[in-house]
C-alpha cells in the first residue's frame, strides 16, 4: 500500500502545526468568532492558569482566593459567556458545542483542572438549558452571564450535583438517596418542596450560588425522580461540605455538600404537571442527565487529547537539549545537535503519542461539530413531534421506528448508482429533517461515548509514556509542560461524567443501532476510496480493520459460547466492552484520516500554509498510517480473543481424537497425497500417544471468513513501520520555538 | 476638550519572539527560515502605540483610531484574531511583505499612500503612532519616513506618554539616556509619535470587542490594496541574529558571598 511513498520524504515537517493548520483540521477556518475565542482562552490558559500551576497552587485542596481569580479571568476573557445565547448575555449565536470544546482544549493544554472549573459551570446550567422551562432558562442563564459594563451584580455560579456518598449514586445513577417531598400545598398555589440531598465529589461546590441536584420522590404526591434547582439563599441548610482530598484537577473546587432546604415547586427543572392530586415532573432526572451528558462528555474527552498534543514540544526540546553543555557534546556533534533524538525508540514513541493525540482530537472535535448540527435539528424534531401530539418516550420510539426505516432506505439509495435510484423517493428522504436527525443522532450517540472512552483511557496510558520520554524530569513538578500533573489528571477525565464502564455500557447499546451500523458499512467503502487516492494514509488498513470488527460483531450476535450461553448480551461485559474499546480505535483513526483530507483540500486556499503544505501533509499522512496500523493491531487482537476465546479448546479425549489423523492412516495417505504428513499437525499414534501440547489444535470451522480477514489485516500493516521511520526523521528535524510559551 | 485627534497607528506583523529566528538567503535576498510558517504577532513596540492610541481616543470625544498594517493578507488576518480583541479599531490593510528585510523607504511610501486614502481622515488632526523601532529589524526609520512623506515635521521618538492640554496642545515624554525623559510641549497635531513602551498594560482579550471589530476588519482585509515592494537596488552585506553569550564555569562549593561579589564585579566592569 505504501509502495508509492518514498523512504525519506524530500521535505519533512518544517514547524509544529500552527493555528492555520488546526483551524482547517478541525473545521473552523471560516469561524472568526471561534478563532478569537481560541486566542482568548489561550491567553488565560498560558497566563493566569499556568502561573497558578507553577506557583504551586495545585498543592491545596481548598478553594483559595488565588484560585478564585480564575473565575474573574474566565468572565473577562469571554469564556463564561460562551455558554449563553445573546438574549441571555452571551455573544455567540447558534450552537456552542464546538466553541466549548475549543475552550476545554485550550485550557487543558495547560491545566485540565482549570478547564473543569470553567466547564462545571456550564454543566450546572446544562439541565436548565436543555430541559428547563423558558422562565428558568431566562432567569438562570442571565444571572450566570458576567455583568455587562455598568451593571452592578456578581456572576451567578452553579454546580451540578448527581453523585452521592457511598452506597448511593456513582456509575449507577438510578441509586438515588436524595429526596424531594411536599411540605405545603395550598389549593391553587405553588406547592412548597422539601429537598434533602447529599453530594459527593461535586465540582464548583466551594463557591456555587446555585446547584442543580438530582432527587427521587419521597412523597406519594410526587411521581418519579427529577432535578431541582437549589439556591444558597434558600431557607434551610446549604452546607458546602468538606473539600475533597483529591490529587488531580486541583484548580477546580470539589466538595461533599449537604442540602436540606425548602424550595418552590417551580424549581423542578423543566416544570411539572398536576394530575390526580400529584406532581408529575415533566422530566425524570435520568432524562435530564441523558440530554446533558451527551454533550458535555465530548469536552472532557478533548481535555486529554489536548494534553497529549501539548506534550510534543516539551519532549522534543528535552530530547534535543539533553547533553548540551557537557564536555562530551560539542556544537556540531550529533550528541549535541540531536541529543536523545539520536535514539530511534525515543522518536518512535513520540510519534505514537502524537498520533494518539491527533486521533483523539479529531474524534472529539468531530463529535462537537456533529452536536452543533444536531442541536437545531433536535429542536425541529421536538416541534414536529409536538405538532403531531406525540409525547413520552414510548410514543416517540414507536414513531421513530418508521423514520428509521426511511433513513435506512435513504442509505440504500445512496449506495445505489444515481441513474438507478428512484429520484423522487430519494429527494423526499434527503430533504426530510426527521430522517436527517435520525441518521446524525445515531452517529452522535456512538461518537460521544467513544470519544469520552477512547480519548481519556488511551490518552491516559499514552500520557504515561510521554512522561517516560522525559526520564526522571517527567515525574517532577519542574517538568516543562506540567506533564506529570497532566498524566494524573487524565485519570479524572476518564472517571467523572461517567467512568469508562459507563461509556462502554452506552456504546455497547448505541453501536448496535442498525442506523449506525449501516453508516459504518458506508464508512468502510469510504476508507477504501480514500486509500485509492492516498495510499500512504493507512486508510485501507483501517477499512479492513473495520470489516473485521463488523464481522466479529455480527458473529458474536448469533453464536454462543462453549456452554450454549449467548455472547452479545448486556450481562456479558466481557464481550460487549472490549468490542466497544475496539470501536474507539477505529472511529478515532477514521476521523483523523478525514481531517487530513480536509487539510489537503482546504490547505492550498491559505497562502500562509502554501509554503510548507506538502511537508505538513506528508507528515500527517504518516501519522495517520501508524495510527491505522496501531488501531488494526488492537482491533485484530480484541476480535480474535472474542471470536476464539469462548470456544472450548479440544482435549486429548475421544472427542478431540476425532479431528486427528492416526499415524498409520497418514502413512497410507502419504502414498496417495505425497507431503500430507508434513502438513498434518495433530497425529495420534496407535498407542494413543500424541504431540506434547494442550490438545488438538482448535478447529476453525465457520470461522474461515474471520481468518481470511485477520490474515489480510496483518498484510495490510505493510509499510506502516516505514511511515514510522519517516516520522522519526521528521521529528528529529522539525523546527521548534526557543522556549515553551507558558507560564507567561 | 474639543480638539479631537485622528490617530493612525502603523504596525507591522513580526514572528512570535519565542520562535527560532534563523537568517537564510532566499530567492530575493535575506529571509528568515520558514518565516511564513512561524506564528506571528503584532509588532510589540507598535502594539504599545495601539493601546496608547486607543486610550487617547477613548478619552477625547470625537477622536478616531485606525490601525494601518502592511503584511501578507492571510498572516494579518490570523494576527487580527488576537489584536481585534484588544481595543476598538478600524483596520486599513495593505497586502505586502512584513519581513524585516523589506525596503523601509518603499514600505513607508506604501503606508503613507494608504493613510492618505483613508476615507474621512483629516490629516491636520493626524497623530501618527507606531513603534520607535521594530521587533523584526530595529532600524526604526519607517515611521519617520512616513512622517516625512506626509509632511509632518513634529516627530518624537521613544515616547512613553502623551498628555493632551486644554488648548489643543499636548505634552510628550521621550526617553533619553540615563533612564530620564525629555519633556516637550507640542502645539498640536499633526505629529509623529514613535512609542517606546508607554504606560499601559496589554488589554485582555475580549471576544465581544473582537466580534464588533470583525464586522469592519473582514471587509478591510478583502479590500486590502496590494503593495509591490521590490528588492531591486537593495543589498545586504551581512545578516546575523544577535549572538547569545554564555560563559559558564562550574565551581564546586563556592560560598554565596563569593558568587555575589563576582557578579557585582562583572556588572561594574564597564
Ligand atoms: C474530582 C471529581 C469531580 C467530580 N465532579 C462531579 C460533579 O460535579 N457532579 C457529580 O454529580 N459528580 C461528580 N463527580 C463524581 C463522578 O462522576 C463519579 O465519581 C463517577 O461517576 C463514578 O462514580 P463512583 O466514584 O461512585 O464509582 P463507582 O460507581 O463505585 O464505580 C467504580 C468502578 O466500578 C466499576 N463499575 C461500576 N458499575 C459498573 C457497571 N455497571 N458495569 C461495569 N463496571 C462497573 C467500574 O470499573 C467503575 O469505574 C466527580 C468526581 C471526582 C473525582
Amino acid at each position: 500500500m505504501a509502495t508509492t511513498v518514498p523512504k525519506v520524504r524530500s521535505e519533512t515537517l518544517r514547524t509544529l502545526p500552527d493555528d492555520n493548520v488546526r483551524q482547517i483540521l478541525w473545521h473552523f477556518a471560516d469561524r472568526y468568532d471561534l478563532q478569537m475565542l481560541v486566542q482568548s482562552a489561550r491567553e488565560v490558559a498560558r497566563g493566569p492558569v499556568a502561573r497558578l500551576v507553577s506557583e504551586g497552587s495545585r498543592g491545596t485542596h481548598e478553594w483559595t482566593s488565588k484560585k478564585a481569580k480564575l473565575l474573574e479571568a474566565f468572565d473577562q476573557s469571554g469564556i463564561t459567556a460562551v455558554f449563553m445565547d445573546p438574549e441571555h448575555g452571551g455573544y455567540l449565536v447558534g450552537p456552542k458545542n464546538l466553541a466549548l470544546a475549543l475552550i476545554a482544549f485550550e485550557l487543558a493544554w495547560v491545566d485540565a483542572g482549570a478547564a473543569t472549573c470553567s466547564l462545571a459551570g456550564c454543566l450546572a446550567l446544562a439541565p436548565i438549558h436543555e430541559r428547563g422551562t423558558p422562565e428558568q432558562r431566562a432567569h438562570y442563564m442571565a444571572l450566570a452571564a458576567p455583568p455587562a459594563p455598568g451593571e452592578d451584580r456578581h456572576t451567578y455560579r452553579g454546580a451540578f450535583c448527581l453523585t452521592e456518598p457511598i452506597p448511593y449514586v456513582g456509575v449507577d445513577t438510578g441509586m438515588l438517596s436524595g429526596k424531594v417531598r411536599i411540605t405545603e400545598w395550598v389549593d391553587g398555589q405553588e406547592p412548597l418542596l422539601h429537598v434533602e440531598k447529599r453530594g459527593r465529589f461535586i465540582t464548583n461546590m466551594g463557591f456555587a450560588n446555585f446547584v442543580t441536584a438530582a432527587v427521587d420522590s419521597g412523597d406519594d404526591r410526587i411521581k418519579g425522580s427529577c432535578m431541582v434547582i437549589i439556591e444558597e439563599s434558600d431557607p434551610g441548610v446549604f452546607d458546602r461540605g468538606t473539600p475533597t482530598r483529591k490529587l488531580v484537577h486541583q484548580l477546580s473546587s470539589t466538595c461533599d455538600p449537604i442540602f436540606n432546604v425548602h424550595v418552590p415547586a417551580s424549581r423542578i427543572v423543566g416544570g411539572y404537571t398536576i394530575k390526580d392530586g400529584a406532581i408529575i415532573p415533566n422530566y425524570s432526572h435520568s432524562e435530564v442527565i441523558e440530554a446533558v451528558f451527551k454533550r458535555t462528555r465530548v469536552t472532557v474527552a478533548l481535555m486529554t487529547s489536548a494534553k497529549l498534543l501539548s506534550a510534543v514540544e516539551p519532549i522534543i526540546r528535552y530530547q534535543r537539549g539533553r547533553f548540551r553543555g557537557s564536555e562530551q557534546a560539542k556544537p556540531g556533534m550529533l550528541r549535541y545537535e540531536l541529543g536523545l533524538q539520536q535514539r530511534q525508540d525515543a522518536l518512535h514513541r513520540l510519534a505514537n503519542l502524537w498520533a494518539i493525540g491527533e486521533a483523539g482530537a479529531a474524534l472529539g472535535f468531530a463529535a462537537a461539530r456533529l452536536y452543533d448540527e444536531i442541536d437545531p435539528l433536535e429542536r425541529e424534531k421536538d416541534a414536529i413531534l409536538a405538532a403531531k401530539g406525540i409525547r413520552g418516550g414510548k410514543a416517540q420510539l414507536r414513531f421513530f421506528r418508521d423514520v428509521d426505516q426511511s433513513a435506512l432506505e435513504l442509505l440504500r439509495l445512496e449506495a445505489t448508482a444515481e441513474e438507478k435510484r428512484n429520484r423522487d423517493v430519494y429527494d423526499t428522504l434527503k430533504n426530510d429533517r426527521l430522517v436527517e436527525f435520525a441518521l446524525k443522532d445515531a452517529v452522535a450517540n456512538v461518537l460521544c461515548p467513544a470519544a469520552k472512552l477512547w480519548n481519556t483511557g488511551t490518552g491516559a496510558n499514552s500520557m504515561r509514556e510521554a512522561l517516560s520520554l522525559m526520564g526522571g524530569y517527567g515525574i517532577t513538578e519542574d517538568c516543562p509542560g506540567f506533564l506529570a500533573y497532566k498524566w494524573m489528571d487524565s485519570q479524572l477525565e476518564a472517571t467523572y461524567e461517567g467512568p469508562e464502564a459507563v461509556q462502554r455500557r452506552n456504546l455497547s447499546v448505541t453501536m448496535t443501532n442498525e442506523l449506525f451500523l449501516a453508516q459504518f458499512r458506508q464508512w468502510i467503502a469510504e476508507m477504501r476510496r480514500v486509500a485509492e487516492h492516498r495510499p500512504g494514509t493507512g486508510a485501507c488498513t483501517l477499512a479492513t480493520a473495520m470489516q473485521l470488527w463488523l464481522w466479529t460483531y455480527r458473529h458474536l450476535r448469533v453464536t454462543t459460547d462453549a456452554y450454549g450461553g449467548a455472547l452479545y448480551q448486556s450481562a456479558r461485559q466481557g464481550v460487549t466492552f472490549p468490542l466497544a474499546d475496539a470501536l474507539g480505535w477505529l472511529l478515532a483513526t477514521r476521523q483523523q484520516t478525514l481531517d487530513l483530507i480536509e487539510l489537503e483540500a482546504k490547505g492550498p486556499e491559505n497562502p500562509v500554509l502554501a509554503e510548507g503544505l506538502a511537508s505538513t501533509l506528508g507528515f500527517f499522512t504518516d501519522l495517520c498510517h501508524i495510527q491505522a496500523a496501531r488501531a488494526a493491531g488492537e482491533v485484530g487482537r480484541i476480535c480474535a480473543e472474542l471470536v476464539f476465546g469462548y470456544n472450548r479448546h479440544p482435549a486429548w479425549d475421544d472427542e478431540g481424537y476425532k479431528g486427528c489423523y492416526q499415524s498409520d492412516e497418514l502413512d497410507s495417505l502419504e502414498g496417495l497425497i505425497p507431503g500430507i504428513a508434513s502438513c498434518a499437525t495433530d497425529v495420534v499414534g496407535p498407542d494413543g500417544s500424541h504431540p506434547a501440547k494442550a490438545g488438538p489444535c482448535a478447529s476453525c470451522q465457520g470461522l474461515e471468513g474471520f481468518q481470511r480477514l485477520r490474515s489480510k489485516l496483518d498484510g495490510c500493516l505493510t509499510g506502516a513501520q516505514l511511515a514510522k521511520d519517516r516520522l522519526a526523521e521528521a521529528l528529529s528535524k522539525v523546527m521548534i520555538p526557543e522556549a515553551l510559551d507558558y507560564p507567561r | 476638550m474639543t480638539n479631537p485627534y485622528h490617530v493612525v497607528v502603523c504596525a507591522s506583523v513580526v514572528p512570535d519572539p519565542l520562535q527560532t529566528l534563523e537568517p537564510i538567503t532566499g530567492p530575493s535576498g535575506p529571509a528568515l527560515k520558514n518565516e511564513m510558517m512561524l506564528p506571528a504577532i503584532l509588532d510589540p513596540w507598535a502594539s504599545h502605540a495601539l493601546y496608547e492610541g486607543a486610550n487617547l481616543v477613548k478619552h477625547i470625544a470625537g477622536s478616531k483610531l485606525w490601525l494601518v498594517s502592511m503584511a501578507p493578507k492571510a498572516k494579518l488576518q490570523q494576527v487580527m484574531m488576537t489584536v481585534a480583541q484588544k481595543v476598538p479599531l478600524q483596520l486599513v490593510a495593505v497586502d505586502g511583505p512584513s519581513s524585516g528585510f523589506a525596503d523601509a523607504h518603499q514600505t513607508a511610501h506604501a503606508l503613507a499612500a494608504a493613510i492618505r486614502a483613508i476615507a474621512g481622515i483629516d490629516l491636520s488632526r493626524l497623530l501618527l503612532f507606531g513603534g520607535w523601532e521594530s521587533a523584526s529589524r530595529s532600524a526604526g526609520v519607517t515611521l519617520q519616513l512616513i512622517g516625512e512623506e506626509l509632511g509632518i515635521v513634529d516627530q518624537f521618538q521613544g515616547v512613553d506618554a502623551i498628555t493632551p492640554q486644554e488648548d489643543g496642545s499636548f505634552e510628550v515624554l521621550e526617553r533619553v539616556e540615563g533612564a530620564r525623559h525629555q519633556v516637550s510641549l507640542c502645539a498640536g497635531p499633526p505629529a509623529v509619535l514613535g512609542w517606546a513602551t508607554g504606560n499601559l498594560g496589554e488589554p485582555r482579550n475580549d471576544p465581544q470587542v473582537g466580534m464588533a471589530n470583525m464586522r469592519t476588519i473582514m471587509p478591510a482585509l478583502q479590500r486590502a490594496t496590494v503593495a509591490s515592494i521590490s528588492a531591486d537596488g537593495m543589498r545586504y552585506s551581512n545578516v546575523a541574529t544577535p549572538k547569545q553569550q554564555r560563559q559558564t564555569r562550574i565551581v564546586k562549593e563556592l560560598p554565596a558571598e563569593d558568587i555575589a561579589r563576582e557578579i557585582v564585579q562583572w556588572i561594574t566592569q564597564e
